[in-house]
């Protein structure tokens, strides 16, 4: 009941009117973020961060914690009335939201969506809750080889468990690795690939590669298909709100399938995403209407909605716990963390109680918050997309140069946040995924430490990551995700594969 | 920006999607070349004090040409060589119509600073691109910068780049 007594203490921490009035800034700056295209939850995080540079490091993970819990519930918003996901994660709630709006059930439709959201959340929340004080207690006992093998499973597990080539997988993460090694060299103090260009001793950073790879990069994919927003227009009022509440306890089964997988999904880093697909499909799969699907069934709404805000909750347990983002957006926020002066990781619940305990009570109080604010605002909110995108476009791009501006009060910031909205445009279209690039370009300097201390103790032998049990476990669970692609082609030639059933095209997080 | 998809479906022209994924391939390629060489020239064996600069950087040099090489293959002699269009004709005016104005904005941030520029792309682009009267477009664009401003300046003291153009210097910001 330890973990009980330090939530209360967590609770005692925010509960004061500043924190307050921060979360419902955060919650309403988070829904306006995932309504507009362009700017999602890692971007719009990463544009906020400096502004939270003179806050307590409690009050600032606050604000930027809801901001993120406003972005996934923002999401649905724009998937169900005008059918186009503010978020990649809302592309499955589209699949039954939009024609549940086109029978004029959106305000069912936009409820279902923002209440399995705060169950997914909440869910996962009461996961974080008692797992994370295990995760870190366990973890205080890594040493370097064994962090560096928890490093090596996160990256090969986006090889083993990501769609499309692998190559492409590892081409994205190492390029994070080559960017992340650009600057002062963390150990010897030699600079290191910057080709004389004094400018380039900073190195570059990761802030940078989010607001161009997923700001600009979003805003050119965009324009490129020629947005025409078609909306349908939504009143909540509390009478659909309550006869949707009636209806929802039916789907308890596959609220808790989609709540588990999105944790499970949360924390290995295959992200939000995935999770929606993988829940929806399971729905459809199981559920006793699943032909229906497609045409306008609440299960499809509740199913995405729940896996996605379940797993962009959970991503934050191995950040928290483990000092490894599970996404983008926990990784900025690990960004804000280093910046604030915390060392992330298992220490974090030993030093630095209030932060963790008020950063987990914010989310219990931040996610309720969240579904208030949503459900009484959503009409404001969907106004904002009436706005013509010859307006939207512009000032969105103002504000990512603020925000790669602010960041070290660079210009030249503002110049690879330009080149790296060309590539995120690219890299978009050819599929190759992001998310990897930017969890390499923000851990790379922290796993060559882990890696170049592995190898100073075991004087250059690799077999170190095989040298006890647990390291050795972690480092071959690594390698099997990363042979993947081709264990699975091999089972495949052995045995031939059922026919797929859901085939739906699967974007790349 | 209205949808034009009933007559570009018909005839799209343009590269296909395979050669662009070749030269970004390639790309990949040479940046791991150059990673690779960048990093042998820091020192990427052993030094006295443990492993030198270079030697973390080496193998992500390695890693880069490995997967460069793979997409590269794969791309120009795999069995389904994706020969869709990329972009067409009608898309890439569109993609350009904001990529090169943002250039040019960034351009002009450089020299007039943050405020300035941005409230003369905003009008600029309300105007040409989405063809909105010349004084709602300039309206619009002084209350956004105006409200950046305060929220910036004044609220959470974070200044901005201003450039050699200041008229507020005399107050302080």
């Amino acid at each position: 009941m330890e973990e009980i007594n330090a939530l209360f203490h967590g609770f005692s921490v925010i509960l004061t009117p500043m924190n307050m009035l921060l979360m419902f800034v955060g919650i309403i700056l988070g829904v306006l973020i995932g309504v507009l295209p362009g700017l999602g939850g890692a971007n719009g995080v990463a544009i906020l961060l400096p502004l939270t540079f003179t806050m307590s490091p409690t009050s600032a993970i606050i604000m930027l914690s809801c901001i993120y819990w406003g972005a996934l519930f923002g999401g649905a918003i724009t998937s169900i009335l005008f059918n186009i996901p503010g978020e990649p994660w809302s592309v499955a709630t589209t699949f039954d939201g939009y024609p549940m709006a086109q029978n004029g059930r959106a305000g069912e439709a936009l409820t279902a969506a923002f209440t399995s959201s705060f169950i997914g959340a909440f869910v996962a929340v009461v996961m974080i809750t008692f797992m994370a004080p295990l995760v870190a207690k366990f973890a205080l006992k890594f040493g370097p080889p064994e962090y560096f093998a928890v490093y090596l499973l996160t990256f090969c597990s986006f090889v083993g468990m990501g769609k499309g080539s692998p190559f492409k997988i590892l081409a994205s993460m190492a390029i994070g690795f080559a960017l992340a090694a650009v600057g002062m060299d963390t150990v010897t103090g030699q600079l290191r690939l910057t080709f004389g260009i004094s400018e380039l001793m900073r190195g570059f950073d990761f802030l940078i590669a989010v607001i161009g790879l997923f700001g600009i990069g979003e805003i050119l994919l965009s324009m490129e298909e020629g947005l025409a927003f078609n909306g349908k227009s939504a009143k909540i009022d509390p009478k659909v709100v309550l006869e949707t509440w009636k209806k929802l306890p039916k789907y308890w089964m596959t609220s808790l399938r989609s709540s588990l997988v999105g944790i499970w999904m949360g924390i290995t880093p295959g992200g939000a995403t995935p999770a929606s697909f993988m829940s929806y499909g399971l729905a459809k799969k199981m559920s006793p209407t699943g032909a229906k699907f497609g045409t306008g069934e609440i299960e499809g709404v509740i199913a995405p909605e729940t896996a996605a805000h379940a797993a962009g909750t959970s991503a934050l347990l191995p950040m928290l716990a483990l000092g490894i983002p599970g996404s983008p957006t926990a990784a900025v926020l690990l960004g804000g963390l280093l910046i604030w002066g915390l060392q992330p990781g298992p220490l974090l619940f030993v030093e630095q109680k209030d932060f963790v305990w008020g950063l987990i009570a914010s989310m219990y109080l931040g996610n309720l918050v969240g579904l208030i604010v949503v459900l009484s605002t959503v009409p404001l909110f969907a106004s904002i997309l009436r706005i013509p995108f010859s307006i939207i476009a512009p000032i969105i791009v103002v504000i990512c140069a603020i925000g790669a501006y602010t960041v070290h009060n660079a210009m030249l910031d503002i110049w690879f946040m330009l080149l790296f909205g060309a590539v995120g445009y690219l890299f978009k279209k050819l599929d190759y995924p992001l998310a990897p690039l930017v969890l390499a370009l923000v851990l790379g300097d922290k796993a060559e430490d882990s890696f170049r201390q592995a190898m100073l103790v075991s004087q250059g032998e690799v077999s170190i990551l095989w040298s006890n049990p647990l390291v050795g476990g972690i480092s071959s669970l690594a390698m099997i995700l990363l042979l993947w692609p081709l264990i699975s082609r091999v089972l495949n030639k052995i045995r031939p594969p059922k026919a797929k059933e859901f085939a739906v095209e699967q974007p790349v997080d | 920006m209205e949808p034009q998809e009933t007559n570009t479906v018909e005839h799209r022209s343009g590269v296909a999607t395979y050669i662009v994924e070749a030269v970004i391939a390639a790309g990949i390629l040479i940046m791991g070349l150059v990673v690779i060489f960048g990093s042998r020239a820091l020192g990427s064996g052993w030094t006295s004090d443990g492993p030198g600069a270079g030697y973390f950087p080496f193998y992500i040099g390695i890693i880069l040409c490995i997967s460069g090489a793979g997409t590269l293959y794969q791309a120009l002699f795999g069995k389904t060589k994706n020969t869709e269009v990329f972009v067409d004709g009608e898309q890439i005016k569109r993609v350009l119509s904001v990529f090169i104005p943002a250039c040019v904005y960034v351009l002009a941030v450089q020299f007039i600073g943050l405020y300035v520029a941005s409230a003369i792309y905003i009008a600029l682009f309300m105007i040409i691109l989405g063809k909105f009267s010349p004084i709602k477009s300039v309206i619009t664009s002084l209350v956004v910068v105006v409200l950046f401003f305060f929220m910036f300046e004044v609220w959470f003291k974070v200044p901005l780049f201003k450039g050699q153009f200041d008229p507020l210097h005399f107050l302080g910001y």
